[in-house]
């Protein structure tokens, strides 16, 4: 029995991290896992790397993204803006940093929980887990109750029934969703550093396996900062956009 | 391999003894286990073979909510079964029956419905406060504790605020018991906690008059029928009912949302305020409306989706209808205090225009002994107070639906405020709190123990105090003003 805190998408948003550390502190978790994408978009790669570390070497459980993978080989499926702000990245990470992140495992797995940074079938292949339809070869592939997965930047929940009809769920931030046993369940945590659901807060999940509850958190953190460190460093100017919108 | 429930069956520690109920959905065991000393019951949900929906997903449902549930007005939940094994919920033995007998001697006397009226309204506003609409009450659904609080059962149909709505997308019929369901959620709508208000309508109805407002129908086009088709007044099957009676009946069963109570509690408080219900048509109503007034409405309903806008959920609803008591200190001293106090009522409706206005005035008595009910002049206290507070409330132009004025009466001002306020499901308190001197400091204030001890907020509305230039530094003075 465990309070898992669950932060994905970092994106090298020092400030972000902070303040979501900071939450948790308030709140008892035993352990975290960071589900990927600790940097690439973000103004602080090196930090953010080494806080991760940190974390990884108290015993969190740390995934590999697709941003991280593309630290050390650039991956053609990417965007114009995310391929330049790797490129500006790669520089900036020392080597034991990029060693850090290359030796990252692409999914973890804890009693009946799965995690992992993009969609459960095919980790290596960073599918977008969007809907119901792209939520199904995920509860397919997997044998685990409860799959928690990143990657969107927006939260969603998904339920697979006995007769494996998948449904997304309506969630209430700061509810807790009661993990019923009748069904398997996916969860998207929400990103810590760049969210896309027109919440710019951070976002971040605790899941509690002695309540078999997943509760959804936002926090409030300086994001005037982080965009103008994003400016400062000549990073595209949507990325700054992106975090003051959330969108 | 799924065990099925038998009497003598172990499970996690429970033994099964006799079977209390066999429903379409699901058995009720009387179970035991050796570290639990209440009574217990165990419900199973009746899976046939292969997959069968409607009893999983109800039974789903009811495993999210009820576990989130406190109080006296629900039953404790002890422990879940794995689906895996067997499904199920053990839960607290509320002892005697359902509604379903008391029902069976309707018609009751008027003073036992209405009693039992108060006891059902005030517990659906605590259910609604837990952010839950029931959306199957009905007698069967319902009980009594040896201590008199009314309990709900079977949350299969429930919806909470916070939770994921498992039913929502679930079924194309519409879901409920078809005596007690109300019109919008014949049309699909399940968020409105009015809805529960509709069912309560009906079941008082039921236990006032020994029948059911819209019959029994067995199928979808009878319930439809409800959209145009009133039911009988009740006063023309039970002349003993008094009009106001029938009016907050009728009130609770109009077609429309938005033209019945807007919450439990404001229910609640006309029930416990006979005398201050606003009597119009409904109570006055002698037969069902003629075929004509029928017809009409049956053109206007016959293709209606739903009614306005719902409310966003129950939470939503409750805030936009509060009940607002005002307690008034119409001493002459306070005269100034009253009409800052008026102010901050009009400013408060004015955000929250469905809120109920309660106006109170308290007569303090003496501790011991008979006080007089007269005062000096022989005039009546009670009358001559009651006139103070309209005449008071008369600037807040509020229809008689919306205020009403009460006189209260007890040694202890403070503690009669609250336990009005517990009565009637207060969400605000207004008062005002005379300055501050160091001995109402020491003695300690009417105003100060509502504060402390109220079960909701309360606002305290105070003369501003002008600090008066002391003459102790005249030299200081003189010396800044040259």
């Amino acid at each position: 029995m465990a309070r898992y805190a669950l932060l994905t998408d970092i994106h090298a948003n020092r400030e972000a991290l902070e303040a979501v550390l900071r939450d948790l502190a308030g709140r008892r978790a035993d352990r975290i896992a960071v589900l990927g994408d600790i940097v690439g978009y973000g103004a602080d790669p090196a930090w953010c790397t080494d806080r991760v570390d940190e974390l990884a070497a108290a015993g969190a459980i740390v995934l590999k993204g697709n941003h991280d993978a593309a630290v050390d080989r650039p991956d053609g499926a990417m965007n114009a803006v995310a391929r330049a702000a790797l490129d500006w990245t790669r520089p900036r990470l020392s080597a034991a940093q990029k060693a850090f992140l290359a030796a990252l495992p692409l999914t973890a797995c804890e009693a009946d929980i799965q995690f992992v940074h993009a969609s459960a079938d095919h980790p290596q292949d960073w599918i977008y887990v969007t809907g119901e339809r792209s939520a199904w070869p995920s509860f397919a592939a997997s044998k685990a109750r409860v799959i928690l997965c990143g990657h969107v930047h927006v939260p969603a929940i998904y339920s697979c029934d006995m007769t494996n009809r998948v449904q997304s769920q309506r969630i209430t931030t700061a509810r807790p969703v009661p993990l019923i046993r009748s069904r398997r369940w996916l969860g998207v945590i929400g990103a810590v550093g760049q969210p896309r659901d027109g919440v710019p807060e951070a976002a971040y999940a605790i899941l509690d396996t002695a309540t078999n509850e997943l509760t959804f958190h936002r926090v409030a953190y300086d994001r005037a900062a982080a965009a103008a460190k994003l400016r400062a460093a000549g990073l595209p100017e949507s990325l700054a956009l992106r975090l003051l919108n959330g969108s | 391999m799924r065990i099925r429930p038998h009497t003598g069956l172990q499970i996690d520690g429970f033994t099964l003894g006799e079977c209390l109920h066999k429903g379409g959905f699901a058995t009720i065991w009387d179970v035991t286990h050796p570290l639990h000393r209440t009574l217990l019951v165990m419900k199973v949900p009746t899976i046939l073979d292969g997959y069968d929906a409607p009893t999983i997903v109800g039974f789903e449902a009811e495993q999210m909510i009820m576990p989130r549930l406190t109080g006296p007005h629900v039953p404790r939940v002890v422990a879940e079964g794995d689906f895996a094994t067997m499904p199920y919920i053990v839960t607290e033995r509320i002892p005697g029956d359902s509604f379903l007998r008391l029902f069976r001697s309707a018609p009751a006397p008027v003073d036992t419905v209405v009693s039992l009226a108060i006891r059902i309204a005030g517990a659906l506003h605590e259910l609604h406060k837990q952010h839950v609409i029931h959306l199957d009450l009905k007698p069967a659904n319902l009980l009594m504790r040896d201590t008199g609080e009314v309990v709900f059962v079977d949350f299969g149909l429930a919806r909470h605020d916070h939770l994921p709505d498992l039913l929502a997308e679930e079924f194309r019929i519409p879901m409920g018991t078809f005596p007690y369901i109300a019109p919008e959620q014949y049309l699909r709508i399940r968020d409105d906690l009015r809805s529960d208000i509709f069912a309560v309508g009906a079941m008082i109805y039921e236990y006032a008059t020994g029948r059911q407002p819209f019959g029994e129908p067995q199928t979808l086009r009878g319930v439809r029928k409800r959209l145009w088709r009133d039911p009988v007044p009740p006063r023309a099957i039970n002349p003993d009912l008094p009009p106001w009676l029938q009016e907050i009946i009728l009130r609770a069963l109009e077609v429309d949302p938005r033209d019945r109570f807007q919450s439990a509690a404001q229910m609640l408080f006309d029930l416990q305020h006979p005398a201050q219900v606003k009597l119009t048509a409904r109570a006055e109503k002698a037969a069902a409306d003629d075929f004509p007034t029928v017809f009409r409405r049956w053109w206007r309903m016959r293709k209606v989706k739903g009614f306005g806008p719902p409310p966003a959920n129950a939470e939503a609803q409750m805030e936009k209808a509060p009940i607002l008591l005002v307690a008034v200190d119409l001493s002459p001293e306070m005269e100034e205090l009253a009409g800052h106090l008026l102010q901050s009522v009009k400013r408060i409706r004015i955000i929250q225009p469905d809120a109920r206005v309660a106006c109170v005035n308290v007569i303090k008595t003496a501790r011991l002994g008979v006080d007089p009910t007269t005062d000096d002049k022989g005039v009546n206290l009670h009358v001559s107070r009651l006139v103070g507070l309209r005449a008071w409330a008369s600037s807040l132009e509020l229809s008689d639906e919306e205020v009403t004025f009460s006189i209260l009466e007890g040694p202890d001002p403070a503690a009669e405020i609250i336990g009005y306020a517990v009565n009637n499901q207060v969400d605000h308190i207004l008062m005002g709190a005379r300055g501050s001197s160091s001995t109402r400091r020491f003695l300690g204030s009417v105003s100060s123990q509502v504060v402390a001890e109220a079960p909701c907020s309360v606002t305290v509305v105070r003369v501003p105090v002008y600090e008066t230039p002391t003459l102790e530094e005249p030299q200081a003075a003189q010396a800044v003003g040259a």
